[in-house]
């Protein structure tokens, strides 16, 4: 069974200029530029599905201000309740 | 009531701290930099702030910086360092900051000489900055002025949330004559614009830019409205026999020190001379004179207060002529008339006040015609 | 960079207490961005508007958001001078190697041979020198406490300048002093790059002309920028200005009171105290309850330029301060006699500093008194109180009605007790000297 997800992304599609610098910094590689454009005529970062963790990291890799959000699960809540 | 003989530049030191100035920011500079040297003295004494700035394009920055944050603040300078706050006036003014800066004219143009000279009226008074705007501008000729109008400048300040000038000449600022204090006044409050690094003003936004081009006319319209207000509302003048004058006088600073004797003794000798003093060359005081018939060609029948305008202390806007005198003794020759101890009096003209006299009629004639287009020559 | 600055400010519980200082440049619309207090400025004047608004506000926190133009080249005095005075600010300078805003002009950290639109060959070092290195120019000075230089070049580098914006923001919490971080940061758009190789280009060629790392760390000896103390209470600030003296009721005494009107001129070399001369002269009269004014002029040179100054005292107001034609002259010296005695008033008064007047300075139609002043002084230990030895020479010889304030002015004005002492004494032998002329 695959381990869940401990980050989740808001990815706004048409705020991203698909500059790809998310795509370079994100350390599990679970980014990419789409192949559709979105209204500015820029390939917009997508997330691959899986594996995020809640690192941060392409948020203060991208430029913009408001195209990505990065959700952390709160550490208690990725621990198993004890038995 | 006690009085003390004080310097002009000290003065308006000590008024400025009586206004609840509590901010000085300058650069040496003669003939002001007395000011500096009092400010350095006294603000720290009265819990003020007093930094020596690394120019004058720094000071007038720094005094941005004390506006913007709701402080009372100052700066002085002469023409050359006037010039190099030109930039900072035009943000003052757009950003709407208040702040008093005093101009103790000296020679020029370039570095010129450092007696005095009225030499930055166009500077000063047309606004030598980039943009359209305006700084109320007060011209002391005394020293008593030099507080008292200098205390004028800060609520000007305030009220028009714009830049004022204190402009004066080396003389006014180096001579001494008796002031009468007034009350110190507490500092006031920051205002509800202003920045001041809590969580009320956290809002708050201090900048001149507006980047579409119709918000900043309309900007730029709102300013005109307070310029327009202050025409309204804040001139100040002085004006001595005007009413029967075949010629008057218009002048300030030193110049309409030593023409106010000119008055005098011409009056003694039966001409009608009359004298205006405006006292804000910005706004305007020039309106308020009228000549009394139109005239064609030569000989002037009178000129003074227009019929019913006698009694009107302020004027309205139209700028009228508000004409700047030239540098002071150069072009009106004056000399002084005086008593002596033993009260015997001069009674006849000397060849240069005749000469003085004269170019000043031509140079009534010359400008007669303006006074009736009433459009403003700035 | 903005994220970096705003994580910064939140995480550490600021944001009320924060005012952005946004120049004109690459950080000109900052103000968009933060939910903070924001003044936008004049390109390169951020120190100095910082240096007002921290003045005025030292509880807040204020930062200077600028780029390397601003900073660097329009602004060079005022980040020298605003770092040299310990400013305690912080300032955060981004460093894209040109000028973004205006469209890709070369900046003063143009790497040599990168090219801009002013610098179309390349940077050339002996037309435009080599890029300027500000943490290691800012390091010359004593005062600032934290200078670092990170870059945004990758991960790890942009984990570092968070680390580097958050510790300079406690310095100046803590109220330490002057904070620098320099962030060398990639600007796609100009550089005619890709984000990637933009970045790639701050990792591998930027940080070889400008090394990484903590230039100046001083935050464990730096001490705490003192406190400013309590001001003066309102009722306090006559007292501070110098406003309580009180100089007694003035009264005015002798006949001519009513109608008296000196136009005195008091002309010598720079250093004989002729302005002092006048001022007592002044002084006197406004403590015998008469109008006065004192006018100086000056030459540049601080001693032996000429000297003069316009005294008037008068019963009614005085109009022009400018005395053309003296009715009293005060010539110190031969020249100052000679230039000045042509405008005095017939039935005038002069007094001359010199045992006889030139026989070419002659004026039949008013009183000269001509006595060796400075040498009596110095005779009385100090020649520089020839003025006042000249002084109490005017007061026998022209009755005036403020001769009893005389001393007491005196008294006032000089600290010096000696040059009191010999001041006094001159009076009386100008006096004196007065005496022996007018019987003459």
């Amino acid at each position: 069974m695959k381990a869940a997800d401990r980050g989740r992304l808001d990815l706004d599609s048409q705020e991203c200029k698909g500059c790809g610098l998310c795509v370079e910094a994100c350390p599990p590689k679970v980014l990419q530029l789409a192949s559709y454009l979105n209204r500015y005529g820029y390939h917009p970062v997508t997330y691959r599905g899986e594996g995020c963790t809640g690192c941060g990291i392409c948020f203060f890799a991208c430029p913009e201000p408001g195209a990505i959000v990065v959700w952390r699960m709160k550490p208690e809540a990725a621990r198993p309740l004890a038995a | 009531m006690h009085k003390e003989l004080i310097k002009g530049n000290e003065a308006i030191v000590k008024g400025a701290i009586l206004a609840g100035c509590r901010a000085y920011y300058g650069y040496p500079i003669t003939p002001a930099s007395e000011i500096a040297e009092a400010a350095a003295l006294y603000m720290p004494q009265a819990g003020g702030v007093f930094v020596q700035a690394e120019s004058e394009v720094a000071a007038i920055n720094m005094i941005y910086g004390a506006a913007s944050a709701g402080v009372r603040s100052m700066t002085a300078s002469s023409g050359p360092g006037l010039s190099l706050m030109q930039e900072g006036f035009s943000y003052l003014a757009g950003s709407e900051l208040p702040c008093v800066v005093a101009d103790i004219m000296r020679g020029g143009p370039g570095l010129g000489n450092i007696a005095p000279e009225q030499s930055d009226y166009h500077q000063i008074v047309k606004c030598g900055g980039h943009g359209n705007y305006r700084t109320v501008v007060l011209a002391p000729d005394s020293v008593q002025e030099m507080c008292d109008l200098t205390m004028l400048a800060f609520d000007l300040a305030d009220r028009y949330r714009n830049p004022v000038v204190v402009l004066a000449d080396g003389f006014i600022g180096q001579m001494m004559e008796p002031v009468a204090f007034p009350e110190a006044r507490a500092v006031p409050p920051a205002p509800a614009w202003a920045v001041t690094g809590t969580r009320e003003t956290r809002a708050n936004l201090v900048t001149s830019i507006y980047l579409e081009p119709d918000v900043l006319e309309a900007h730029v319209r709102k300013l005109e409205e307070k310029y327009k207000r202050a025409e309204q509302e804040s001139v100040r003048f002085e004006a001595r026999e005007v009413e029967d004058a075949d010629i008057v006088l218009v002048c300030y600073g030193i110049v309409a020190r030593v023409l106010k004797e000119v008055v005098e003794s011409a009056r003694a000798e039966g001409l009608r001379v009359g004298l205006l003093r405006p006292v804000t060359l910005y706004p305007p005081a020039g309106g308020i004179l009228q000549p009394r018939g139109r005239q064609r060609t030569g000989q002037r029948r009178g000129s003074g207060l227009r019929p019913g305008r006698a009694s009107q202390t302020r004027s309205t806007a139209g700028g009228g002529a508000c004409l700047s005198s030239p540098s002071y003794m150069g072009s009106l020759g004056v000399s002084t008339i005086t008593t002596s101890a033993r009260g015997s009096c001069s009674t006849r003209p000397t060849t240069a006040r005749a000469a003085g006299m004269a170019s000043c009629t031509s140079w009534w004639r010359r400008r007669s015609t303006g006074w009736e287009s009433r459009t403003a020559p700035f | 960079m903005h994220k970096l600055v705003a994580e910064a400010i939140d995480g550490l519980g600021i944001q009320d207490r924060t005012i952005l200082i946004s120049p004109v440049g690459c950080s000109v619309f900052a103000y968009y961005y933060f939910d903070i207090g924001n003044v936008q400025v004049a390109h390169g004047r951020a120190p100095a508007v910082a240096t007002g608004v921290k003045r005025a506000h030292p509880q807040s926190i204020v930062i200077s958001y600028q780029g390397d133009g601003d900073l660097a080249a329009i602004g060079s005095a005022e980040i020298l001078h605003a770092a040299n005075r310990g400013e305690n600010i912080t300032v955060f300078f981004v460093n894209n190697a040109i000028y973004g805003m205006t469209g890709g002009q070369m900046a003063p950290t143009t790497l040599i041979g990168q090219k801009s639109t002013t610098s179309p060959f390349g940077r050339n070092f002996w037309n435009e020198g080599n890029p300027i290195k500000v943490c290691e120019v800012l390091n010359a000075l004593d005062a600032p406490v934290y200078l670092e230089r990170v870059a945004l070049g990758n991960n790890k580098q942009i984990m570092g300048a968070a680390r580097a914006v958050k510790r300079a923001l406690e310095v100046q919490m803590r109220g330490l002093g002057f904070s620098l971080v320099e962030v060398l940061s990639p600007c796609p758009t100009i550089w005619k790059m890709e984000p990637v190789a933009a970045q790639r280009w701050v990792l591998e060629e930027m940080t070889k002309n400008f090394p990484l790392g903590v230039v100046r760390d001083r935050t464990k000896e730096a001490p705490v920028r003192p406190a400013p103390s309590e001001p003066p209470s309102l009722a306090e600030i006559p007292r501070v200005l110098g406003l309580t003296r009180d100089s007694g009721a003035p009264e005015a005494d002798g006949a001519g009171g009513a109608s008296i009107e000196l136009a005195i001129k008091v002309a010598g070399f720079g250093g004989q105290g002729v302005l002092l001369l006048g001022e007592v002269l002044a002084e006197a009269g406004l403590a015998a309850g008469l109008q006065v004014s004192w006018l100086p002029s000056y030459g540049p040179e601080m001693r032996s330029g000429t000297s003069n100054c316009h005294v008037r005292i008068a019963a009614k107001p005085i109009a022009s301060p400018l005395v053309a034609r003296p009715n009293v002259l005060l010539a110190l010296n031969e020249p100052s006699l000679r230039k000045f005695l042509p405008a005095v008033e017939p039935q005038g008064l002069v007094l001359y500093n010199g045992t006889a007047c030139p026989p070419d300075c002659v004026r039949p139609d008013v009183t000269v008194i001509a006595a060796p002043f400075t040498e009596m002084a110095d005779a009385l230990g100090g020649a520089r109180a020839g003025n006042v030895a000249m002084l109490g020479a005017l007061l026998e010889a022209a009755h005036v009605p403020f001769d009893r304030q005389v001393p007491g002015v005196l008294r006032r004005l000089v600290r010096s007790q000696k040059w009191l002492d010999i001041d006094l004494a001159a009076l009386a032998r100008g006096r004196e000297a007065a005496r022996q002329e007018v019987s003459k």
